[in-house]
């Protein structure tokens, strides 16, 4: 016989398909977490600015915190740093894998060291903040 | 026939169609009968005319997946009652040319299998005669790859990735994690061998680590979890040779 | 196959993805609810404080240093996937220069204004 080359379809693939199911919608968002988290930084070193403009500049800008507009932006980036650092906790036991012999320690486990690290230092790094 | 259900089917003919169609098909709902067992009854008793693939029956031979409902699945595992009474759409895995109706093209697979020499490499002067017997290994050193070795190669991971789909360049979540098991299989010396392939873009840089492959997965091989440990092991690599590069063996 | 570079990129987006989610979470929290809320006893982000802390510990000034720079890396290289993934591979080094340049000229900026202090 003869091979004849056959002809195939080939389906197209739209560049929505991260909306067709929840598991990819759920992606999307934890990849747009990174936004976020720039954008946050990018503040942080407009803080730093705007302390080597000296004490009034400095001032005007801690006093900005307080206006409605900056304290929602602040929400809204804290929620999407607190999903990153759920998923980012979640995934890291995938690649941290660590075995007991034949055992494999339990990925819950490994996690949960990451929580209790990341509770660690966040007080750490508030007491130090608020300087109490 | 008591109660029925829908199922509505991806249909391309090669040689008449020059596009798909979806051709919906009555069945009896019996509560044991998972979703092959509707797709036989059709091909049986209604028309005899619709293709698809499937073997064994039992979840092992990994031949009979499909797209069900837009998800990649095993259609041997999964039973009509967990979608009664609404219509399954049915069609063949995404990401795959499709030959005829559900039955899609593998060679792509085929070929990335193969090209990751998914088998063991013995260094040449470190391979034993035969008469000195096998090369023992502990429970320990199985523990360590053998999630990655109960891959049934069904393709539902590829069927999950958008980035195979977007690009099949990329040589995606089985043939990876096939990679891997002999990898870290303690009798194997590959991996310089097959690094070449898996350290380089088309390799595991692609994967934006989506998840999805390890979610369908019907063997829990857990593929996802091999390409981010593939790409630890290659940073690692890559830090070794860029630091101390008088460390090359090459 | 050609030797991917990847691996320096992959490297800063752990290292930035691990300090983002370690960090900022608290931070966020102090600026834009414990401070603006006056949820603290008296002004901890007072000018005096926070500029003798900073211009006078080189470790906490590196710390602050690190905290801004290497979560930049790390959007950039997941921002840079979501446009691949989102069907922008056609212009995909076009991509990859604006993100990581754009990281880069964050970190550079940074390192200016970090050695003003
Ligand atoms: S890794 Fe899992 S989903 Fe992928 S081919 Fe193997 S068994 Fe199927
Ligand atoms: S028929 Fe063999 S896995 Fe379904």
């Amino acid at each position: 016989m003869g091979k004849k080359e056959m002809s195939t379809y080939h389906r197209p693939f739209p560049n929505t398909w991260w909306l067709k199911r929840k598991p990819y919608v759920l992606f999307m968002i934890r990849e747009l977490t990174s936004v976020f988290v720039a954008g946050y930084c990018i503040f942080l070193l407009v803080f730093v600015y705007k302390l080597t403009q000296g004490a009034d500049v400095y001032g005007n800008f801690i006093d900005a915190l307080k206006s409605p507009s900056s304290v929602a932006l602040h929400f809204i980036a804290l929620a999407f740093v607190l999903y990153h650092t759920i998923t980012w906790f979640n995934l890291t036991p995938k690649i941290l894998v660590l075995y007991k012999g034949e055992e494999r320690i339990p990925q819950g486990l490994v996690a949960g060291m990451f929580y209790a690290g990341w509770v660690v230092v966040s007080v750490i790094v508030a007491l130090f903040v608020l300087g109490m | 026939m008591a109660e029925t259900m829908k199922l509505e089917i991806f249909r391309y003919h090669p040689e008449k169609d020059n596009e798909p169609t979806f051709q919906t098909y009555e069945v009896p709902f019996l509560e044991d009968w998972v979703i092959l067992d509707a797709i036989n009854y059709i091909k049986d008793e209604i028309d005899g005319t619709l293709s698809y693939r499937w073997s064994c029956q039992m979840g092992v031979c990994g031949s009979c997946g499909m797209m069900i409902n837009g998800v990649p699945k095993l259609s041997c595992a999964v039973f009509l009652k967990d979608y009664y009474p609404d219509k399954i759409r049915v069609e063949p895995l995404t990401g795959f040319p499709v030959e005829r109706d559900l039955i899609f093209q593998m060679d792509d697979f085929m070929t990335k299998l193969t090209e990751i020499q998914p088998y063991i490499i013995r260094n040449k002067d470190e391979e034993k005669p035969l008469d000195e017997g096998e090369y023992l290994q502990t429970p320990a050193e199985l523990a360590r790859f053998k999630p990655y070795s109960m891959c049934i190669n069904c393709m539902l991971c590829y069927a999950a990735c958008p980035v195979y789909a977007l690009d099949s360049t990329f040589i995606g979540p089985a043939a990876i994690a096939l990679g891997q098991r002999y990898n870290m299989d303690s009798r194997d010396h590959g991996r310089d061998a097959r690094q070449e392939l898996i350290a380089s873009h088309e390799g595991i840089w692609e994967c934006t680590f989506v998840g999805e492959c390890s979610a369908v997965c019907p063997k829990d091989v857990d593929p996802a979890a091999a390409i981010q440990r593939a790409k630890v092991s290659s940073t690692i690599d890559w830090f070794k040779d860029v630091l101390i590069p008088w460390g090359k063996k090459k | 196959m050609a030797k991917s570079n990847e691996p320096i990129w992959w490297s800063l987006f752990s290292a930035g993805g691990m300090v983002a989610a370690m960090i900022l979470p608290v931070l966020i929290i102090i600026t834009g609810i414990l401070v603006p809320f006056g949820l603290v006893d008296d002004d901890p982000l007072n000018f005096e404080r926070i500029y003798t802390a900073l211009s006078q510990s080189y470790l906490i000034k590196l710390i602050l240093f690190i905290v801004i720079t290497l979560p930049l890396f790390h959007w950039a290289h997941r921002f840079r996937f979501t446009l691949v993934d989102v069907g922008l591979k056609s212009v995909s080094t076009l991509i990859s220069i604006l993100c990581y340049g754009g990281a880069i000229a964050g970190t550079i900026i940074a390192a200016i204004i970090f050695l003003r202090i």
